[in-house]
């Protein structure tokens, strides 16, 4: 998909199945598409490092997606949509785009604001 | 119920925010903090090195060390003598280098989200099994519902594994060296599984989504498992993929095959309460 806003700004209809139910079936992304580590950031290198992996591991699976018409990343440690803030610019393909949400999810899940964080507190048993 | 009223998570209000739907929205600022591990880890060095005798322990006591381990801050361990233990090195939510000398039963490396695990030995049933992320490498045959929902991170046998490999995939990658049995990605949702041996029956059966390569032959697709065209991307991410893990396909990659949902059982649409009454 080249057309960055292609599920923001359409229905996602093009099926004669989707145009008969008006819903979209499937993801609003190519789930399948394999990362191309030409596109890392600097911090997701940082972050494979530190974790003593040679390449993107479970990131593989995280894309940029769209919750209520705005680009989102989908947290599973929540079970929910992470909103990408509207001053970042999102380029023009898939796989800058998934790096960038895989960097901001990384971001998101070890901030101390991040809700598991609570959640750890109040349930761990050891 | 006065009991529950008394839990800590009742005192942080943890039970009197308002769920409205599945669907969160979480806003955030990406330049608040940079942090590469979870809030609550351990911080360990990997250069600090300890290991176990795991010969008289049970799997509760081998699991309890690990974690007394990394709260020292040992960043790589080792367990001689595991014995073929069940449950074992499961759990673990940190960065940790850990090697099992020898052979783990049923459930070994289970629910793990970061660890880069090495296993000398062989391992029994669901190795790995929701796995979030890391690496787990076996040298030897895995039994059978290798890698069992894995979510994430890459789990490699390289020898052979049993059936059922990756039932209910979510994600993350599974490596088979070998040969795997019938029933592999059964109800796969979504994640890549590299086979490069031989496939069993019913190869990627009422699969959702996600991607099978075969380097080998298969006994028989499964139903929605249709053949899938291979790209370019596939061809450098499969030899990049293998490579790290030293693990050779006996025909090449370029004669792998790649298998895909044919998404004909698909049927998440708004029609389908409706559709349902009409046929009860």
């Amino acid at each position: 998909m080249s057309d960055k806003g292609y599920f923001i700004d359409n229905e996602g209809l093009d099926s004669s199945r989707e145009q008969e139910i008006g819903q979209h079936i499937g993801y609003r992304y190519d789930v399948n598409l394999v990362p191309d580590l030409k596109y890392i950031t600097p911090f997701l290198q940082k972050y494979i490092d530190k974790m003593g992996w040679k390449d993107l591991n479970w990131l593989e699976d995280v894309h940029m997606g769209y919750e209520e018409d705005r680009a989102a990343v989908f947290d599973r440690n929540i079970n929910g949509w992470v909103t990408v803030p509207d001053d970042i610019k999102l380029p023009d393909n898939q796989q800058e785009r998934d790096m960038i949400a895989r960097e901001l999810l990384i971001k998101f899940q070890m901030s101390e604001k991040h809700p598991m964080v609570d959640l750890n507190k109040a349930y761990r048993k050891f | 119920m006065e009991k529950l009223k008394n839990e800590k998570s009742h005192e942080m209000g943890l039970h009197k925010e308002a769920l409205k739907g599945r669907t969160q929205q979480r806003f955030f600022s990406a330049e608040e903090g940079e942090n590469l591990t979870y809030f609550n880890s351990f911080d360990v060095d990997t250069s600090k090195k300890a290991s176990i005798d795991a010969k008289n322990m049970t799997p509760r006591e081998i699991n309890t060390k690990i974690r007394e381990l990394m709260q020292q801050g040992f960043g790589d361990i080792t367990i001689d003598n595991p014995m073929s233990r069940h449950g074992v090195g499961v759990g673990i939510l940190n960065r940790l280098n850990l090697t099992f000398n020898d052979s783990l039963g049923y459930f070994g490396c289970g629910l793990i989200d970061g660890p880069n695990i090495h296993i000398k030995g062989r391992v029994g049933w669901s190795c790995g099994e929701n796995m979030m992320a890391g690496t787990v490498v076996i040298e030897k045959n895995a039994g059978s519902t290798f890698g069992a929902a894995i979510r994430g991170g890459d789990l490699v046998c390289k020898g052979s594994v049993g059936a059922r490999t990756g039932i209910d995939q979510k994600g993350g990658t599974i490596i088979v060296g070998g040969d795997t049995g019938a029933f592999s990605g059964f109800m796969m949702q979504r994640g890549r599984m590299i086979i490069c041996g031989n496939a069993g029956l019913n190869l990627g059966d009422s699969m959702y989504d996600g991607t099978i390569y075969v380097g080998g032959e298969i006994e028989g697709l499964g139903v929605d498992c249709v053949q899938g065209e291979m790209t370019d991307l596939d061809i450098y991410y499969l030899s990049s993929k293998l490579d790290l893990y030293g693990i050779k396909t006996p025909n090449g990659i370029e004669k792998m095959n790649k298998y895909v949902s044919g998404k004909q059982l698909w049927n998440y649409d708004k029609l389908e309460p409706s559709e349902k009454k009409l046929v009860l």
